[in-house]
């Protein structure tokens, strides 16, 4: 087995706010090896941004506080690093794309410029000829025409589509070998979320980084990923690789999660949405987090009493944090039916 | 004034080459049309400061006002050579002379027989000269100081800000009296910087305003995510989009200052006696009650100079920030 490029062990993360503390991650560990993509998927707020947010150091201290918890990055603590060494380390090695391109360019400032300042933030001694020809490659690379006119252009003068590519080149600008994709599309329609996502394998074949996608969207997790995170709470409650999630998910919470997907081959008058409402990250629902919306519980005492470990099922690559999974191994999911072999 | 305005628009030309031969390399649908649409038909783009200077040039009074301070700068600039005598010539024989023609008395002359159109031209330099450096020193200081406060926020904020306000608190104009009082009259520049202490305040409260909303743009989380440090995101990223009202609030400091030095001359106090002043001039005009051109020529060149740069002000409002726009459509 490879050594993995990420392990994140044990990472806990709290906001204080005025009405409590909110365990926004609790205690999860992962790891990311070179070259893979990794989805971790999840509610909002179930903690999928946060996550790796806080490894970086941008997510505001206080309310934030890490609690726990280790991030090895290439065999270093990224948790224990100074400010400035960890500030190197963001858009050098670890480079990350945001969700919304129509405000993470700033409108004031031409678009190759901003590409360059990325560049020169991690290269002062580098020449403006030298940034400019790299600037435009880049911008060639995730397929924006004409880069040398687009390099002198405002972010209003490109499309949403475009400023994506921008933010990817820019991510990709100092050759990072993680990239961390904070739910790259979800601001972009979806002809231009399917271009977006060529991109961003495009450049993952280019670049050979390992990617974390952050994403609520099944469809691009079954389309991108090799490995899949399941989140809930705070906490992951399944992982796997993305065939095993997809084909024979063992938490009840993945496979609700499938099941309310529409499904384009029947006709269907209602989506079957997950019974009840997403915890409060206040107060945490006791045992596991998911039981009071779960169909397998029954309302056993064990669901309500025992937090479930995360525990290898049907061989090593996929583990379930749920008491029962063993139950779920007959239970054939709509999705797995629906995509067939396809996936 | 920003790195944007210097960026090369080079590589232009060669619009369509360029897309022909990056178009193997497009993905989609949206690139091939993009491209063949750069190559086609060249849409006039423009910058936000292209459209603001469109605005500004509409705005007939800020233009016309422009034209006339431009004119007095020119004059302020070239006072050495426009003025036929020097400040310090005087002409015990030709007292409190009305506005002539004769040995270009144009503005008459004063009380010990200076020639005050020399006078006046030389005092549109000093109140200029004062005017722009107060306006750039407080907007220096104010810039730091809000931006500081804005973008760190916590105790920083907290300390820099009541400062401000103790600034604010402080009766300006008696604190400069007392100060002239015990220091007496000095060089132009003792008088900048004391102006200068106080004018900070309002500046950096503004810019203290844009930064605080600013910090939390998405475009600021993404220049940290990129590894920039706390200087480069404030004034990289941040300063460029806050320059409009820093713009227009040194445009206007540049008319208080000068009212302030006026006041402040007028009073007595302020820069030395051989420098003439606008302000001083006005007051130079009570000795001698009959003789009206000695306040009305300089009263009269306060007056335009402060209204056209508060016309040019309004203009720079109007067109740097259209979402606050005052005036027609």
């Amino acid at each position: 087995m490879p050594e993995p490029i990420l392990s994140i062990r044990d990472l806990a993360v709290e906001f204080s706010t005025d009405d409590g503390v909110v365990h926004a991650v609790d205690g999860i560990t992962y790891d990311v090896f070179p070259g893979e993509t990794l989805g971790i998927v999840g509610e909002s707020g179930s903690g999928k941004s946060v996550s790796t947010l806080s490894i970086l150091g941008l997510i505001p201290i206080p309310p934030g506080r890490i609690v726990s918890g280790e991030a090895y990055f290439k065999g270093r603590d990224m948790l224990k690093l100074s400010k400035r060494e960890l500030r190197a380390l963001r858009g050098g090695e670890v480079a990350m794309v945001f969700q919304d391109p129509m405000t993470s360019l700033n409108p004031v400032l031409k678009v190759g410029f901003q590409l360059g300042e990325a560049i020169k933030t991690h290269h002062p001694k580098e020449k403006s000829d030298a940034i400019k020809k790299r600037v435009i490659d880049l911008l060639r690379l995730v397929g924006v025409p004409n880069p040398e006119t687009r390099y002198s252009q405002f972010p209003h003068e490109f499309s949403g589509g475009m400023r994506q590519r921008a933010m990817i080149a820019m991510s990709i600008a100092n050759s990072p070998s993680l990239l961390i994709a904070d739910e790259p599309t979800t601001a972009l329609d979806v002809t231009i979320q399917a271009q977006v996502l060529e991109v961003m394998k495009r450049v993952q074949a280019e670049t050979q980084a390992a990617t974390i996608l952050i994403t609520h969207d099944l469809g691009i997790v079954a389309e991108m990923c090799d490995r899949v995170l399941v989140m809930y709470a705070g906490r992951i409650v399944e992982s796997g690789d993305v065939t095993t999630i997809f084909h024979k998910p063992r938490h009840p919470y993945t496979i609700g999660l499938m099941d309310s997907l529409p499904r384009l081959t029947e006709d269907e008058e209602w989506l079957r949405p997950i019974p009840g409402q997403p915890p409060s990250l206040i107060n945490r629902p006791s045992g596991c987090a998911f039981h009071p919306r779960c169909f397998i519980s029954q309302g056993r005492a064990r669901c309500r009493e025992e937090i479930p470990a995360l525990r290898p099922v049907e061989g090593d690559a996929h583990a379930s944090a749920c008491h029962f999974a063993e139950e779920l191994s007959e239970q054939p999911t709509r999705f797995a039916e629906s995509v067939g072999g396809a996936a | 004034m920003t790195e944007i305005d210097r960026r090369p628009d080079s590589d232009v030309d060669g619009l369509a080459p360029e897309g022909a031969m990056t178009g193997g390399l497009m993905l989609g649908g949206e690139a091939a049309i993009d491209s063949t649409v750069a190559a086609g038909l060249e849409v006039k783009v423009r910058s936000q400061w292209a459209y603001a200077r469109k605005r500004f040039v509409r705005h007939r009074l800020a233009m016309a006002s422009l034209v006339v301070l431009t004119f007095f700068v020119l004059v302020a600039i070239f006072a050495n050579q426009l003025a036929p005598y020097s400040y310090l010539q005087f002409d015990l024989t030709d007292l409190l002379h009305p506005p002539t023609t004769a040995g270009h008395h144009f503005f008459g002359t004063d009380d010990i027989g200076r020639d005050y159109f020399s006078g006046c031209i030389l005092g549109i330099r000093t109140s200029l000269e004062i005017g722009a450096s107060v306006a750039l020193l407080s907007t220096i200081v104010g810039l730091l100081v809000g931006a500081a406060a804005g973008y760190f926020g916590g105790w920083i904020d907290n300390l820099l800000m009541r400062i401000t306000d103790l600034v604010l608190t402080l009766p300006a104009l008696a604190i400069l009296l007392v100060v002239a009082a015990l220091l007496g009259q000095g060089p132009w520049w003792r008088v900048t910087l004391i102006l200068a202490g106080f004018f900070w305040t309002g500046l950096s409260r503004i810019v203290r305003g844009l930064f605080l909303s600013l910090r939390e743009k998405e475009y600021v989380e993404a220049a940290k995510a990129s590894g920039s440090g706390n200087s480069r995101i404030m004034f990289r990223h941040i300063l460029p989009n806050t320059l409009g009202p820093i713009i227009v609030n040194g445009t206007l400091a540049v008319a208080t200052a000068i009212l302030t030095e006026a006041a402040l001359s007028f009073l007595g106090f302020g820069i030395k006696a051989t420098t003439p002043s606008l302000g001083k001039l006005v007051s130079s005009g009570q000795s001698a009650p009959e003789a009206w051109w000695l306040t009305v020529f300089p009263g009269v060149i306060i007056v335009l100079i402060v209204l056209c740069i508060n016309f040019i002000g309004d203009g720079l409002r109007d067109a740097l920030d259209p979402t606050q726009r005052r005036v027609r459509a």
